[in-house]
């Protein structure tokens, strides 16, 4: 008799386990659009939950912010948002592309997130006709892939790659530059840029793995090729670890790395000590002074990176509904001759879909803290 | 583009970087090595006396390292701060009697609820198996979740410091900065590296007495070398397996403590790599063997850096696996061979 309560235990246990991972994974939608003027949607694709879910919903954060100003303005004629988390998985994102191009009410997709999820769904939404602005996705590859729905308000890797080298160059004086990246998409096209504008500079070049914790061999090799700079192309939970090994294994140089590691927990990850000093670049301007206060009053909590860019992606599909285009074709014209200056700065899109303005910034980690509202403008 | 980068990953397949700085990739390597050791004994003693795979126990290490930073948080606070090993000595003893409980009290709520209630019931094997594997997923789900679990209770503010961001990286805030003790052939070893692989070689002698020596030690011995011999004999099976996961439980609560002395980072998901590398360390040096596991342990670590050194370090996994099934091929049992009960223990 003993034994059925605790198998009962086990099966609660168990079953809980499944029930809490099934809602980590599954989509939702928050608001549905309403009023008398067609029942329109727009849509967000990327990682809400899972390791790069605080990406997410910095992204989901400025797509409600967006959506709040315009509701408020237009109770009459609101437009909601569908909620669909990929978990930054290219394969999870892609039965949930076709879910999107499948309903009627989405009138634009502010996404996909990431990189490889924006490559393996691009094909999908450009046979729908569906347009998208995506926040974030860097790799520079998606631009050159002929989807004319596609767009981004982000600089892509091609021009943060070469602005990176230019600046270890000519502000931190490196010769010689050993190149680190962790093979996922994102960071082999950074990397790939990166080696480009480096040419001769690069003193050496190793690859790590997504989740590896134990940098020993990579650390080894960069002491001994004593370089006046390492540059990482990968995100910070890799990042992070990888500037605390090396300067405990006595490295005196710069250690340099690209957006994916451009967030506060870099340095808690790196611990502030080891930290210091480090430069992280991203392809966005700092909020403006009041965005963080407006940001917060609807979502009870800082702005965070790509809130900006996901802000200004809903807002010009809000200015496109508010122009009267409510077809898929309209929309996508009314992108292309969309051009404004938003809070991540001015919006232009060339006829790949890139933007025309990129800038690159660098964000030096000082005082044991990333300092986020003073960074350089590399030029 | 992405040929190149192909190309430039397998160009520098060169012994000269790895004979140019052999004992710093050999030192590091013992050190990782020596972890993976500890975590090892638990697959092996859990192996040697159920002839179970123990798949919820990459999370009893999981538990472990999460206690270190906590304890680590309580004691300092979430700002950043990096001392000595000398200064910290006091605070990493806390820390690992606290990861060590930690991780025991996780492994014995495993073997209570995945294992005890299936063995009774006489179970096939598989469905534990099965069992152990859904306890895997609970425990790293829990711990992904800890934020809004403790959000039922209206606790999610009040330990703001260590639920907060669930999923995310959770670091300790506690650096510690490791010192060279003296050269070894160009290679300035430190005090952590020291403390790591001494810590790991100590517990594992004083498990090996245990088993050796002590009753209960005769006991786990005589379960492995025949169950039902055992029972006959008066021995307590339930107890004696009780016991095997504590034992596992506070070597990966030990481990646990050294891996966040090296590495000070963790999250829900950590437990997988390492058990994955701890399991094969085990199967390498002999399942079922402690000194197997130390062995398979040890030569894990090196053999990762070395690959590392040779190959570029996104082949260290190939590397390794590679060597695995060589070493199994020729020896099938592992380097020490299997059994708890009957080689050495």
């Amino acid at each position: 008799m003993g034994i059925k309560p605790n198998l009962r235990a086990l099966a609660v246990i168990a079953a809980a386990g499944l029930a809490l991972t099934a809602c980590g994974s599954s989509n939702s939608s928050t608001a549905a659009g309403g009023g008398d003027c067609g029942h329109y949607n727009l849509a967000f694709l990327g990682a809400t939950t899972g390791d790069a879910g605080a990406l997410g919903q910095n992204m989901v954060g400025g797509i409600k912010l967006a959506l709040s100003e315009y509701n408020k303005a237009h109770s009459d004629c609101t437009v909601g948002l569908k909620t669909f988390d990929s978990q930054g998985d290219p394969a999870k994102a892609t039965p949930l592309a076709t879910q999107i191009v499948n309903d009627d009410s989405i009138i634009g997709l502010v996404g996909p997130g990431f990189s490889g999820e924006s490559l393996a769904t691009g094909k999908t939404f450009f046979a729908a006709g569906l347009p998208s602005i995506s926040p974030s996705a860097t790799n520079a590859t998606i631009t050159q892939s002929g989807w004319s729905t596609w767009h981004r308000v982000i600089g892509n890797d091609s021009i943060q790659g070469a602005a990176d080298v230019k600046y270890m160059e000519d502000t931190a004086n490196a010769k010689k530059v050993y190149l680190i990246h962790d093979d996922q998409d994102y960071s082999v096209g950074l990397a790939g840029f990166v080696k480009d504008a480096l040419g001769s500079a690069m003193t050496g070049e190793d690859a790590v793995q997504q989740k590896q914790t134990d940098f020993g061999p990579t650390v080894t090799k960069v002491t001994a090729a004593s370089p006046d700079a390492v540059f990482y192309a990968g995100y910070y939970p890799e990042g992070g670890l990888l500037c605390k090994q090396l300067r405990q294994a006595g490295y005196k140089g710069l250690f340099m790395s690209g957006d994916g590691s451009e967030d506060p927990a870099f340095v808690t990850t790196a611990g502030a000590q080891a930290a210091e000093g480090a430069i992280l670049s991203a392809p966005a301007a700092p909020a403006p002074a009041d965005f963080n206060a407006k940001y917060k009053a609807v979502n009870n909590k800082d702005a965070g990176l790509y809130s900006t860019q996901s802000y200004d992606a809903t807002n010009i599909f809000l200015a496109g509904l508010e122009a009267g285009k409510t077809s898929h074709a309209d929309m996508n014209t009314f992108i292309g001759s969309y051009e404004k200056t938003g809070v991540s700065g001015p919006i232009k899109f060339d006829d790949k879909g890139d933007i025309s303005a990129q800038t690159i910034y660098a964000y030096k980690v000082s005082g044991g803290k990333l300092d986020t509202a003073n960074p350089t403008l590399i030029k | 583009m992405d040929l190149s980068i192909l190309q430039n990953s397998i160009a520098p397949l060169t012994l000269n970087d790895l004979f140019s700085n052999f004992w710093a990739y050999t030192i590091t390597g013992l050190a990782l090595g020596a972890i993976y050791a500890l975590v090892a004994l638990g697959y092996t003693m859990v192996y040697g006396v159920l002839q179970l795979i123990n798949f919820a126990h990459s999370e009893v290490f999981m538990y472990g390292t999460f206690a270190t930073a906590w304890v680590a948080v309580f004691v300092h606070g979430t700002k950043s701060v990096s001392q000595s090993l000398g200064n910290t000595i006091g605070l990493l003893a806390l820390c690992m009697v606290v990861a060590m409980a930690t991780s025991a009290l996780v492994a014995l709520l495993v073997e209570r609820l995945a294992y005890r209630p299936l063995i009774k019931r006489g179970s096939p094997k598989l469905v534990i198996l099965i069992s152990a594997i859904g306890a895997s997923f609970s425990l790293a789900e829990i711990m992904g979740l800890r934020d809004r679990i403790m959000g039922w209770f209206g606790l999610e503010d009040k330990l703001h410091n260590y639920v907060s961001q669930a999923r995310n990286v959770y670091s300790s805030p506690v650096t510690v900065d490791p010192h060279k003790v003296f050269d070894f052939f160009g290679y300035g070893v430190t005090d952590v590296d020291l403390l790591v692989i001494g810590a790991a070689l100590a517990m594992m002698f004083a498990l090996d007495i245990f088993v050796r020596r002590t009753r209960l030690g005769r006991g786990i011995r005589s379960v492995a070398q025949d169950p039902e011999t055992a029972l006959l004999m008066g021995v307590n099976s339930t107890r004696v397996i009780r016991t095997t996961f504590l034992i596992g439980g506070l070597m990966a609560g030990a481990a646990a403590t050294l891996y966040m002395l090296r590495i000070g980072t963790t999250r829900q998901d950590a437990g997988f790599l390492i058990g994955v590398k701890a399991f094969t360390a085990a199967v390498m040096g002999g399942i079922g063997n402690l000194r197997g596991a130390l062995v398979g342990g040890l030569l894990l670590g090196v053999m990762e850096n070395w690959g590392s050194a040779v190959f570029g370090t996104q082949w260290r996994d190939v590397v390794t696996f590679v060597l695995l099934v060589a070493i199994l091929l020729v020896r099938p049992t592992g380097i020490l061979g299997e059994s708890l009960g009957k080689a050495r223990a």
